[in-house]
């Protein structure tokens, strides 16, 4: 696979000239400047602590789409524009607004409020050692599998830039990440994710206006895209039954409203550590409550700079058209080097430099989240909380600094095994829908039942895996006949169904924890007071409000919708 | 790699170190380099003049043919100008406060962990 890979993509190689590199190592340098004042200015907790108190919410908000905005969301996005057509817009405005809005309202103060570090401790609140220890494990398979699919990317693009087979370029993009985390640290990440949200920001909107500009603009686009193999339908966003292959179009929207827009996207966004992780270092209750609203206005915006792009490559690339003439690979290449083709055939040298600072950027954005998030569980709720309590803090600190060189040396494995699936984003949703599923289904009947026990929660979750992979199983081998975009709705519906039933029934045959443990865990057993928060100082002013921010992004999303119906 | 484990450590880096070192240690100047809004103007300076020399220079008709036209590097180079000139004025205007002591012994009683 990865031979046929090389070979095909040479001529996918990118034509970077001298000046190109230089703002490539102008951004690096940057990037490591960061990691280098982090380390002298940031000598005690209270030094990291103010860097962050120091910061307005709307970069929180950045730093937090940030994290998502990674390599694979942009490849993989990209080649779903390319594929599926506008359809794709889903993913954002169903699949993440709603979900970063009800994470900001009504989740985050039971997150901000129980002083939980991590996701899997908040369960141990709530519920028990256990179900803490399945989900750390769990979360730290998922992490490094996300991680490979990120390096993978990177190794895409390092062969692009530079030719080298894959074999040789996904370990030493390993080394390259090894080394930014090492220098950067955690305490750099918030302000290199803002950095490289304008950076990847000034790869797709020259991009988009490019294309545009060589289609012939948006009519011309509408034009092309009736006229190719996807037809007229792929310029509307309802009913999607491309996207769901599900022909019925009622049952196709509710397979896009309940698989994509409630058990997919509220698994990913209110319960995926590295997300919250971010909204977790807020300086204040407010402030952690709009990290995601306000992140969720460029989330909303985004697609127009990268589902266009998509769609703009299937129509003017005669690799990519034949590629979806085809209905898949070609020569070995695949809907996955839209991005790269794009760069290659529309961006003169100059502005091609920063597009490659740019992707650089957002495939350290996804794998240093994955990484960070992946040694914080290790190290805090398996190995301290688990397998050697009790030690030195030094002794952890050391742990730390290890998990961190096994992560990126696991993550090369998994990046192999990224490289052997047709279409990154059906990959890291069937993924997605195994481990994200589950544990959305636990947390939300756990926050609104205070019947739930904790050996309900394990039991449904891991029921809940189960049933996702088992589905996955079923799609693999033709019993159930589905695409693998279909095939990952329809697991994490499963996942959602069965983890919700299985802890229901567990819990009724079980002894709940009292009600006194649960205040601030469980919604009707915490009085409102402790659910809002306050509105002075930095909070004060009307457009603070995370209720008026959640609105207007609502509201956003409605019309987006109206006009690409 | 110091800094990326003190965000998870539970103890010793927590609330009493951060008493100890903080509260009487005078305003660092590592707050102010370290306002993010000046990065951003620096990168987008610099990317905006190169770009902007570029598409005044070395723009050919390859480089057209590329784009369908449009000069992108000359139009990307004065909007990223345009953009470090707003960051920069942001700074200017709005400049980084340094912690009031008030601030600091909030951070130092501060109960929640450092975490990221």
């Amino acid at each position: 696979m990865t031979s046929i890979l090389a070979q095909a993509n040479a001529d996918v190689r990118l034509d970077a000239s001298a000046v190109d590199y230089l703002l490539v190592a102008f951004y690096f340098l940057l990037v490591l400047g960061i990691g280098y004042m982090a380390r002298r200015s940031v000598s005690s907790s209270l030094d990291f602590l103010l860097s962050g108190r120091s910061m307005p919410a709307w970069v929180t908000g950045l730093a937090f789409i940030s994290a998502n905005l990674g390599a694979l969301e942009l490849i993989g996005m990209m080649a779903n524009g390319a594929q599926y057509g506008i359809a794709t817009v889903h993913y954002y405005w169903i699949g993440a607004i709603p979900a970063m809005v009800f994470l900001g309202l009504v989740m985050m103060p039971f997150y901000y409020g129980s002083k939980a570090r991590s996701v899997p401790e908040f369960l141990a609140k709530r519920f028990n050692r256990t179900t803490q220890r399945i989900q750390g494990v769990i979360f730290a398979v998922a992490s490094i599998l996300i991680a490979g699919v990120n390096l993978f990317a990177l190794g895409l693009i390092i062969e692009a830039l530079l030719g080298w087979p894959l074999t040789v370029a996904i370990p030493v993009a390993a080394l390259v990440v090894l080394a930014y985390t090492t220098l950067g640290g955690l305490s750099a990440a918030i302000y290199n994710e803002v950095l490289q949200f304008f950076v990847i920001l000034a790869l797709l909107i020259p991009l988009t206006l490019v294309g545009l500009n060589r289609v012939g603009g948006w009519n011309g686009l509408v034009e092309k895209v009736t006229a190719g193999p996807g037809g007229a339908e792929q310029l509307s966003s309802w009913p999607g039954t491309e996207l769901t292959e599900i022909a019925n179009p009622v049952l196709s929207v509710i397979g896009i409203v309940f698989g994509l827009g409630f058990v997919l996207s509220f698994g990913y966004w209110t319960t995926n550590f590295a997300e919250v992780q971010r909204a977790l270092s807020a300086k204040s209750m407010s402030a952690a409550r709009r990290t995601p609203i306000i992140g969720a206005f460029p989330k909303a915006l985004i697609p127009l700079v990268v589902v266009i792009p998509g769609m703009i490559a299937a129509v003017l690339l005669p690799q990519i058209q034949a590629v979806k003439a085809a209905g898949g690979s070609v020569n070995g290449i695949t809907y996955n080097d839209s991005l790269t083709l794009l760069m290659k055939d529309l961006l003169p040298n100059g502005i091609l430099g920063v597009a490659i600072a740019g992707l650089l950027a957002a495939f350290m954005a996804g794998m240093a989240a994955n990484i960070s998030s992946f040694n914080t569980v290790f190290t805090y709720d398996l190995w301290q909380d688990w397998i050697r309590p009790g030690k030195s803090d030094r002794y952890y600190l050391q742990v730390g600094r290890w998990v961190t060189v096994i992560g990126c040396v696991l993550a090369i494995g998994t990046a192999f095994i990224a490289s052997g699936s047709q279409n990154l984003m059906d990959y890291i949703q069937a993924l997605f829908s195994f481990f994200n599923a589950p544990l959305f289904a636990i947390f939300i009947l756990g926050l609104f039942w205070k019947r739930m026990t904790g050996t309900a929660a394990w039991i449904g979750l891991l029921s809940g895996t189960v049933a996702a992979v088992a589905v996955d199983l079923l799609v693999r081998f033709d019993v159930l006949q589905l695409s693998n975009q279909a095939g990952s709705f329809v697991g994490a519906s499963a996942a959602f169904i069965v983890g919700v039933g299985v802890a229901a029934l567990v819990s009724l045959s079980g002894q709940p924890k009292p009600e006194a443990e649960l205040t601030g865990l469980v919604w009707s057993l915490t009085p409102r007071s402790s659910r809002t928060h306050t509105a002075e100082g930095d909070d004060a002013g009307w457009y603070r409000s995370p209720q008026l921010l959640a609105v207007l992004v609502l509201i956003l999303v409605v019309v987006l919708y109206i006009i690409f119906l | 790699m110091t800094d990326s484990s003190e965000g998870h450590n539970p103890a010793g880096t927590g609330p009493a170190d951060a008493m100890q070192t903080g509260t009487d240690a005078p305003p660092s100047a590592a707050a102010n380099l370290f306002d993010l809004r000046t990065i951003i103007a620096l990168l987008f300076l610099v990317y905006g003049l190169v770009l902007l020399i570029m598409g005044l220079v070395s723009t050919d008709a390859a480089d057209l043919a590329k784009t369908g036209g449009s000069n992108i590097n000359l139009d990307m180079g004065i909007g990223m100008l345009v953009v470090s000139l707003l960051f920069g004025l942001w700074v200017v205007l709005r400049p980084l406060k340094p912690p009031t002591a008030e601030q600091l012994a909030e951070a130092a009683s501060d109960d929640r962990p450092p975490g990221h």
